[in-house]
């Protein structure tokens, strides 16, 4: 996908000016974090169990290695083909290969963020092969040819409204409202699709070593159906998602759809171990998985590694409140909210994303709902670190942070302007106490006063109270 | 019980009275305040903007000032957390400073734990009549797991009533710099604190945090809310008021 992270600030203004964004974000809060809060509580060990994801996590970044050729050789025993791909290009490649070889003219996917990284459903057109994504949130902006907004929630940007009318100029039937039948005019208009399709393409939640099984977590069916009507089946994972046991798999599940959607277990769980088996009534005959790097191993070599304990739920973002006020298209690319503040300066370079670690109060609402516990407001200001040493912020803030430090390891100067702007603040603030306009903090009081101080400083009150 | 107060920044030149609060309290309560006057700020905006190196040279002055206090008392979440959350790691290129920033962090406290904490504190001077609600603010809540612990000080506040907003712990927008880098979505998140404080429609909303104030204190008078009082938890506690001096 196109980076557009640079213009984080531009696309900030204008999701704040959009009304119909608000409106669509108004659920995330209601829905999303309100969900989570409840369903967590089933869990009276919530906490151990984060710890034991977290620890699972890392055991399997720390072996990754060991735990891809076993995942490989169990997968290959089974009559799975698998395939190494070093970059987003790889991928592309490898999967109109593969395509061609089975002479196919159409693709149905379900949910892939992985795909959304390597841009594969531009490259499959461009190629000339019909590609439809069947999951509703994926189906509805692939018709409105946009991005996903959400890692699991693609099209939360857009109302209900927007969507009825995205419907009727489509599908060219009278305007629904009601949500249920919206959903089942998709689901006709989509099955056609399911019952042609020569390929199907899905992501990976995990990857499980020990029996070669690639796995996803849906609530439509369109997953499953996918895994099991076309004829050839690949599934394109990144290496981070490798667990060693199916047990690891069963017990992060109870982290993951708890703090994606707020639910106990999502409607369906698809295992695949390799393609149709002889006495099986369905499944591919083909099964490829291609495992992807594009950028982890350079992260797993980095101080961000936490980052790639990562399960996808999407709670991070659901909880951050920049992102609950922005949405996800201004954060430019693949991944929003505070894991994509990391991913995205990661995977793409800091200096395409410069504003996105930044772009977080560090209120630590994500780190604290993170089921696999990254240290996300730390990552962030890691990245932030490397701005100011590979010399990426404006002069401006350099200077002006570089003169505060300076005063401030110095308190005979520092008391001296500070007893000066107490005078000015106080002087300033008149009689309501209050500063409208901040010579050269216009960006504070555009949209706030300044409570005006009240003229001495703590330190000069001290002093005469002695 | 020698109680080192580093007073803040922020407190020091936009809110005073806070800091003359803290004093009081812990006075009251029978410890033996030291305030280090060559005290200035904690590292933390050289810190969260990725300068390293200006952060940690603020550490050590910090590190040097307070090493002779038992405790070190902070009426600030965020500074309170930087100092016992982040010192730690800020300073691990200096291996010769370890025990001493360790010694530091585990004896730094924020104001409200210390007073139910370590001080146990009964009685307070302060009485506020009417309703506030408090705000939770992120540093204090996530780092330090300061909660009850100001809810409980100011249920001993005569003629005060508790009422607690929708999403107490939703952060305001402040976040240091980033009120001013991102000054709309600052503002934005900010109008969702107001809303949530003028639904509740207390006299005051009360928290731990002057940067924290000093947002939504500015965000609700540019709404035009005029009315609304924004208080240190310290300030009803202490009695005393943020007066022109």
């Amino acid at each position: 996908m196109q980076v557009t992270s640079q213009q984080f600030k531009r696309k900030a203004a204008e999701a704040l000016a959009n009304p119909k964004l608000r409106k669509a974000l108004s659920n995330l809060r209601a829905r999303m974090v309100i969900g989570r809060a409840q369903s967590v509580l089933e869990l009276d060990n919530l906490e151990q169990i984060r710890e034991a994801a977290k620890s699972a996590r890392d055991f399997a970044l720390a072996h990754l290695d060991h735990l891809l050729e076993q995942f490989e050789r169990n997968a290959c025993a089974r009559g799975a083909q698998v395939h190494w791909a070093e970059t987003g290009d790889d991928v592309n490649r490898l999967v109109l290969e593969i395509a061609r070889r089975n002479a196919v003219r159409k693709i149905i996917k379900s949910k892939s963020m992985l795909g959304e990284e390597t841009g594969l459903n531009h490259y499959l057109e461009a190629a000339g092969i019909e590609v439809r994504e069947t999951d509703l949130g994926e189906y509805i902006i692939q018709e409105a040819r946009e991005t996903p907004s959400h890692i699991i929630a693609p099209a939360i940007h857009r109302t209900a409204d927007e969507i009825a009318d995205l419907f009727q100029q489509k599908h060219k039937l009278p305007r629904k409202t009601d949500i249920g039948e919206m959903t089942r005019e998709a689901r006709m208009v989509l099955r056609p699709h399911f019952l042609t399709a020569d390929m199907g393409i899905t992501g990976a939640n995990f990857l499980v070593a020990e029996s070669g099984t690639s796995m996803i977590v849906t609530n439509e069916g369109n997953g499953r159906m996918t895994t099991t009507l076309p004829r050839v089946h690949v599934a394109i994972a990144g290496i981070e998602k490798v667990l060693p046991t199916l047990e690891d798999v069963a017990f992060i599940l109870r982290l993951l759809t708890r703090s994606a959607t707020g639910q106990s277990i999502s409607n369906y769980l698809t295992f695949t171990t390799g393609p149709k088996q002889a006495g099986d009534k369905d499944g591919p005959d083909e099964f490829h998985i291609i495992l992807v790097d594009a950028g982890r191993t350079r992260v797993l070599a980095s101080d961000l590694r936490a980052a790639l304990r990562c399960i996808r739920c999407g709670a991070c973002m659901n909880h951050c409140p920049v992102y609950q006020s922005v949405g996800g298209h201004a954060y430019g690319w693949v991944y929003p909210g505070p894991i994509g503040a990391v991913l995205t300066p990661a995977y793409v370079g800091l200096e395409n994303a410069l504003d996105l670690p930044n772009a977080a109060t560090m209120c630590n609402q994500c780190g604290v709902v993170c089921p696999v516990k990254i240290p996300l407001p730390d990552l962030m200001r890691k990245l932030r670190e490397q701005q100011v040493e590979r010399g990426l912020r404006p002069w401006s803030e350099r200077l002006a942070l570089r003169f505060w430090a300076w005063v401030a390891l110095r308190p005979a100067a520092y008391a001296w302007i500070a007893r000066l702007l107490a005078a000015v603040g106080r002087w300033a603030g008149g009689s309501m106490r209050l500063m409208h306009k901040l010579p050269g903090g216009a960006s504070w009081s555009r949209y706030r006063d300044m409570p005006a101080p009240p003229g001495k400083t703590f330190r000069e009150l001290y002093r005469r109270r002695k | 019980m020698r109680v080192g107060l580093f007073v803040t920044c922020l407190v020091d030149l936009m809110r005073p009275s806070v800091g003359l609060s803290a004093l009081k309290l812990l006075e009251d309560a029978g410890c033996e305040v030291l305030v280090p006057a060559t005290q200035t700020c904690c590292g933390q905006p050289a810190y969260n903007s990725g300068d390293r190196r200006a952060a940690q040279a603020l550490a050590r002055k910090v590190l040097r000032e307070f090493s002779s206090c038992d405790y070190v008392v902070v009426p600030s979440g965020s500074c309170g957390g930087m100092i016992k959350v982040h010192y730690v790691q800020l300073l691990e290129e200096f291996p010769e400073l370890r025990s001493e920033v360790e010694h530091l962090a585990h004896n730094v406290w924020e104001l409200a734990d210390f007073l139910v904490s370590v001080l146990a504190v009964q009685r307070v001077a302060g009485r506020f009549e009417g309703t506030v609600t408090y705000h939770d603010c992120c540093s204090g809540l996530r780092e330090l797991g300061v909660k009850l612990q100001p809810r409980e000080l100011l249920a001993k506040v005569p003629g005060l009533t508790l009422r607690e907003m929708g999403s107490p712990e939703q952060c305001c927008g402040f976040g240091g710099t980033f009120a001013v880098k991102f000054g709309d979505i600052s503002a934005h998140i900010a109008d969702e604190k107001c809303a949530d404080i003028a639904h509740t429609g207390a006299d005051a909303v009360v928290l731990g945090d002057v940067g924290c104030m000093l947002n939504i204190e500015g965000r609700l008078r540019r709404r035009g809310d005029a009315q609304t009082k924004v208080v240190h938890f310290a300030e009803i506690l202490a009695g005393v008021t943020n007066d022109p001096s």
